[in-house]
């Protein structure tokens, strides 16, 4: 293997580096997927692109009332940050659920996303959220609604110079509350059989007025899915909502038979998990 | 037939004997190499000159390897050597050797994939792998067959060609299946025409690995005149030796295997992988060649535990006595013959005083990596349905499980299905600490299923030497052959110090090489701690005479005039003479340079080991929507014996029970169509976590093994027997349906609750 | 050949200086060219943590650092732990308590355990199971494990 290694300061000089390569060219972000292909030989970049000096990609600021969080920041350092654990939990539960501490010491949610595994776990709630990631490429900068970055597995919708530099969480209104809980058969370490993100808001009578509902792991990229955020809002979250939600979470799968799953389990058990994120989410809007 | 050695006779264990080290934990002397990263593991060696070994491997589970082209290779700069199955010495295929030849490097056909076909010596790591790409093998792509059941059937594809079926008439047809073995006793027909209850089932189990955490490294060194120095992780140096010699061609005088720390085996490493490899590299390039297989590598080519299918049948009487037992068990081998498969029906059913089985067990070959032992090899799966149908019958009649099991126990006295007698053994004592213990007694949490399992292993004995030496200062260094299997080290050190009398800070013992000893039988069998500890025994009180007839020497008196006592030589009685008795170290320190060196070695077949029992009991949870199952409480009852020295044995328990615990939930081999592993990562081989199991409780039942001078049995099998099956039976409870399919993974659980519900009108 | 690329960093308080390819992982390093053998490889896929060691503070697996990416920071290895002859109260646990049998996780293990403790003093034993998920152990089926942590925890908060 004969790969380059950069690790330009700037944007700009990333930008160029991937705009000019003329092999196959890899963001190094944390590097938790990226590594593990190489070594594994999935993968030979001609060009490992490191975007850790770059300032942008590494900061959590506050923003516009909410967060932006660099693409390159460490999933510990998210989960360090008392702020964002406070307005998003369940973004926090997806972070949270990457790998082991090892790897959350290094492992990023731009990386967790440009991978496009259909199983990653902070894609659903980011999802959930309304996330919108801010990418830069030779053509300038663009904003673009986390779901429409993958493009299947393995595959994003980004072009072959542009780098995700960031993501905007949005404020949280009052009575508001997002979770992400997957299933695994161990408790740690494991892939996402399935994943399901929540975020749902209520009014001042306990109405769900907005919600959001993505589906990871259960078919080519993370699913958004209206059907499941139907079925809530305009109720109090009870049973019945519940109930269709579940059905709506079943349906709207497109899952696979492999070594994780099967087509069946991976459909019956989106609606479980469906019913008690949602029951998570709405803890926590009740608090709020 | 081994012949008893005096020892077992003469110095037998005496149960008044007052013991001031066995039985206690010191610290292990390895333990400070292992806390600090000290201890040297097999890729922890480094020679001056040497190269990095890469193995190509045959990504087809089955095919003829019609031509191997090397010469691209070998031309790329900083490649030192290619070698191929032209670099081994031709053996005929069908006989041991000419299978183990083929295993190591494949010869006329690639039989699995993974199987190695060519192999790289060069300076880095990253041109080994550019010369990899650059080795041309043509194959002939042949239809594979992976489930040995698929595999039984007549129009399967053939592996071996000349593999004939052992133990049956017909046989001249060519066929994958390797062996049908009948082991009976009594009149099972007429057993169970006597039964009250008749319970019947079939089980299947998917082949899982030892997941041992170092994968195989070694590092070997040639000489021009064809020595050879072999530094590997392994469990059996002189095995490894042995049969290095037999398909390499070189005499045995000329290998010497040196074996590293280990990092964990549990069988699998009582057979070579990248050895032979590394050492044809280095005869070729003329320098030292390290190999240290991939994770990849050691899922998909090093032995795993074999899956199997099986169908029991027990019945009993209205009383709870067992009155006849059946099975019929096939077991998959991999590519090459060599599972063990006999021991499952010599142990499936031995615990239980049964007079009338019936068994025939078939081996199958089929194109995966060669199957190696893993902890009590081909039982554990198949306990695993016996326990359940036991459990089974005890429920119909209404019995509680462990006095079901009680009812039936084993005791001294009963002869086995394979035909020894059992001497004073304890099951019973072992099921009586158990219906008597803390989780037993408590009752079960809500929402939760407890299941109980009984597991029996033979514990073995085996060709054993050992050397001890007593240096100029009294301190004591101990040769030993076997590995040190996570503390073997240490007990034997023990025995040694509590033979001599000084403490055991003042014993060594080092893991020798093969040319430093005679013949050691493979490190497995639950064998280490009691033959080696029995081999050091003998040295000791080898060592001890010596040391009685340089008193004598001393103080002028003969030699039966002279005893031996906690460390010191002393006159038989006070008629003798008005001596100071005299340490160790001064006998040394006065007579070795006049006299020589005082030492004890010993070499033996070892026998009299004693039979190994145990009872786990097991508290489950399961999530009815999802099918996953938590393992709340466990606790493992066994008999060690004698535990020399108490830590290590409740570590062994309580490692063999998390193996247990994973092989029972989602340890499996995934294969594609395609006839590939598909999950050869530990991302996807899901062994229990830290954060999957609960602390697991132990308690040590010492009834000895009065055969061994300190009374011990082994106790590294037993543990993993009874695990699955006591799981199955407490997730039984919480569904409703006793689960009969290894792993219990939570989509299997799920169906079965949905089933179950439908059935019962849920 | 394939280029190199120059390396300065720390490892346990020592300065070194070495050449790498960029595909090396630190691991690679730490083993291969630095001879600092008690860091393990287990799988060179993050999923065992026999690799586990600090880089910059971090804990991370050190088969997902590339060398390069190491050029000017700090790593701490299990050749660091003990302080001259004087162990750590977790290595002093583990050899008395039996936490360690084969030894092959051990020092991934008692680098994250210290990791824990750094930060969390008292841990309960779930919080300890949880921290310890991606350091796999085949031989002692965790339990030893976790009471020596509990124990060098206990000892270092002067209980």
């Amino acid at each position: 293997m004969d790969v380059r290694y950069e690790a330009p300061e700037t944007l700009q000089a990333a930008v160029a580096l991937l705009a000019g390569a003329s092999g196959p060219a890899r963001i190094l972000a944390g590097g938790t997927d990226v590594i593990v292909q190489m070594e594994t030989d999935l993968i030979e970049p001609a060009l490992l692109v490191d975007i850790k000096k770059i300032p942008e990609t590494r900061q959590i600021t506050p923003e516009a009332g909410g967060f932006r969080i660099g693409a390159a920041v460490p999933g510990m350092e998210i989960m360090g940050h008392a702020g964002l654990c406070k307005a998003w939990p369940g973004v926090l539960d997806g972070v949270k659920l990457i790998g082991s501490i090892q790897v959350r010491g290094r492992a990023s949610i731009g990386g967790n996303l440009c991978n496009a595994s259909p199983a990653a776990d902070s894609v659903p709630p980011l999802i959930a959220a309304g996330a919108i990631a801010r990418i830069v490429g030779s053509k300038g900068t663009r904003e673009v609604p986390v779901e429409q970055i993958p493009a299947g597995p393995g595959k994003t919708t980004l072009a072959k110079d542009e780098i995700i530099v960031s993501f905007l969480l949005p404020p949280r209104p009052p009575h508001s509350g997002d979770a992400y809980q997957r299933f695994t058969p161990r408790t740690e370490m494991d892939i996402a059989v399935v994943g399901v993100g929540v975020n749902l808001t209520l009014d001042n009578g306990g109405t769900c007025t907005a919600a959001r509902v993505a589906l990871g792991a259960v078919a080519p990229t993370v699913l958004l899915s209206k059907e499941c955020a139907d079925a809530l809002i305009g109720t109090k979250v009870d049973d019945a909502a519940l109930e269709r939600l579940a059905a709506a979470a079943s349906a709207a799968c497109k899952p696979i038979d492999d070594k994780r799953g099967t087509k069946e389990y991976r459909i019956k058990v989106a609606g479980v998990l469906a019913r008690r994120t949602a029951l998570q989410a709405l803890d926590v809007a009740r608090k709020n | 037939m081994a012949q008893a050695h005096p020892i077992l006779e003469k110095s037998g264990f005496n149960p008044d004997r007052k013991l001031k080290i066995v039985g206690s934990s010191p610290v292990k002397h390895d333990g400070i190499d292992k806390v600090t990263g000290r201890a040297k593991f097999g890729a922890d060696m480094f020679l001056p000159g040497m190269l990095v070994g890469k193995i190509l491997r045959s990504p087809h589970p089955h095919a003829i390897i019609k031509s191997i082209d090397i010469s691209a290779a070998e031309k790329l700069p900083g490649v030192k050597a290619v070698i191929c199955r032209d670099d081994f010495p031709e053996i005929k295929a069908g006989s041991a050797d000419g299978d183990m030849t083929r295993n190591a490097m494949a010869r006329e056909k690639a039989l699995y994939d993974g199987h190695p076909v060519a192999a790289v010596a060069a300076t880095s790591e990253s041109i080994a792998k550019e010369a990899l790409k650059l080795i041309k093998v043509d194959y002939e792509i042949l239809p594979h067959v992976i489930d040995p059941v698929e595999a039984m059937k007549p129009d399967a594809p053939i592996l071996h060609p000349h593999l004939r079926t052992k133990g049956i008439k017909d046989n001249d047809k060519a066929t994958n299946v390797v062996e049908r073995h009948e082991l009976n006793m009594g009149d099972a027909a007429a057993g169970f025409a006597e039964a009250d209850v008749i319970v019947e089932r079939e089980f299947d189990t998917k082949p899982m690995h030892q997941g041992y955490i170092e994968p195989q490294a070694c590092v070997a060194s040639t000489t021009e005149d064809g020595q050879i120095d072999l530094w590997c992780c392994t469990q059996a140096p002189w095995v490894f030796r042995d049969r290095l010699s037999n398909i390499l061609k070189i005499e045995t005088a000329k290998i010497r295997v040196q074996q590293s720390e280990m990092g964990g085996g549990f069988g699998g490493k009582t057979g070579f992988y990248p050895e032979p490899i590394a050492i044809q590299l280095s005869r070729k390039a003329k320098r030292p060649v390290k190999i240290m297989l991939t994770r990849n590598e050691v899922f998909r080519a090093t032995g795993p535990v074999s899956g199997t299918k099986s169908r029991i049948k027990m019945g009993c009487k209205k009383d709870g006595t067992i009155t006849a037992a059946e099975a019929e068990l096939i077991f998959q081998t991999g590519a090459f013959t060599g599972s063990a498969f006999t021991n499952a029906p010599q142990a499936m059913f031995t615990r239980y005083a049964l007079k009338n089985v019936k068994t025939t067990s078939y081996e199958v070959v089929s194109n995966r990596p060669k199957v190696n032992s893993f902890r009590a090899p081909c039982v554990p799966q198949i306990v695993f349905g016996v326990e359940g149908v036991v459990d089974e019958m005890a429920r119909k009649i209404g019995m509680d499980p462990i006095d079901f099991r009680l009812k039936n126990a084993a005791v001294e006295g009963y002869k086995t299905i394979y035909g020894d007698v059992f001497g004073p053994i304890g099951f019973v004592q072992t099921l009586e600490a158990a219906k008597k213990c803390d989780h037993y007694t408590s009752p079960v949490p809500p929402g939760q299923g407890r299941g109980v399992a009984a597991g029996f292993w033979f514990n073995r004995g085996g060709e054993t030497a050992a050397t001890l030496n007593i240096g100029i200062d009294g301190s004591v260094t101990l040769i030993l052959g076997t590995t040190d299997v996570a503390g073997s080290r240490i007990s034997i050190s023990m025995m040694a110090a509590e033979e001599l009398g000084i403490p055991v800070d003042k014993v060594r013992a080092v893991m020798a090489d093969t040319h430093s000893l005679g013949f050691n039988r493979v490190t497995a069998g639950s064998r280490t701690t009691f033959s080696t500890g029995m081999v050091i025994i003998d040295s000791a009180r080898k060592a001890i005479g010596e040391l009685c007839r340089r008193a004598a020497g001393i103080w002028g008196v003969s030699e039966d005039a002279v005893t031996f006592e906690d460390g010191f030589c002393k006159p038989a009685s006070a008629n003798v003479g008005n001596f100071e008795p005299l340490s160790i170290a001064q006998i040394a320190a006065k007579t070795m340079a006049s006299h020589g060196a005082i030492a004890g070695h010993s070499e033996m077949n070892v026998t009299g080991a004693g039979p190994g029992f145990g009872l786990h009991i097991v508290d489950v949870a399961v999530d009815k929507e999802t099918g996953r199952v938590d393992v709340k409480r466990y606790t493992v009852v066994e008999d060690a014996g004698k535990a020399i020295h108490r830590l290590q044995v409740e570590g062994q328990f309580q490692g063999g029970a998390v193996q247990g615990i994973g092989w029972a939930l989602n340890e499996e081999y995934y294969y594609g169509e395609d006839g590939r592993m598909q999950n050869p990562s530990f991302l996807d081989y899901r062994m229990p976590v830290a954060s999957d199991v609960p602390m697991i409780d132990t308690e040590i039942v010492e009834i000895p093994n009065p055969r061994h001078p300190y009374g011990l049995r082994g106790v590294g099998e037993v543990p993993v027997v009874p695990t699955m099956a006591a799981i199955a039976n407490a997730v039984g409870q919480v569904i409703g349906v006793r689960p009969q399919s290894l792993p219990m993974s939570p989509p299997k659980i799920l169906k079965l609750i949905e089933e179950h519900k439908a059935k019962n009108g849920g | 050949m394939a280029k190199k690329y120059h390396v300065t960093t720390t490892v346990n308080g020592d300065e070194y200086e070495y050449l790498c390819e960029p595909q090396q992982t630190l691991l690679d390093i730490l083993r291969d060219e630095l001879t600092l053998t008690g860091t393990k490889e287990g799988c060179a896929t993050g999923d065992c943590g026999a690799c586990t060691v600090m880089v910059d503070g971090v804990m991370v697996c050190s088969c997902l650092v590339l060398a390069v990416e190491t050029d000017g920071c700090k790593v701490e290895t299990i050749e660091g732990m003990a302080q001259g002859d004087k162990l750590h109260p977790l290595q002093q646990k583990f050899l008395e308590l039996n936490g360690t049998q084969c030894g092959i996780c051990t020092p991934g293990i008692l680098i994250a355990a210290r990791e824990l403790l750094k930060r969390n003093p008292d841990p309960t034993e779930s919080e300890i199971r949880y921290w310890l998920a991606g350091n796999l152990c085949r031989c002692t089926g965790y339990d030893k494990i976790i009471r020596s942590v509990q124990a060098a925890a206990k000892e270092m908060r002067g209980g």
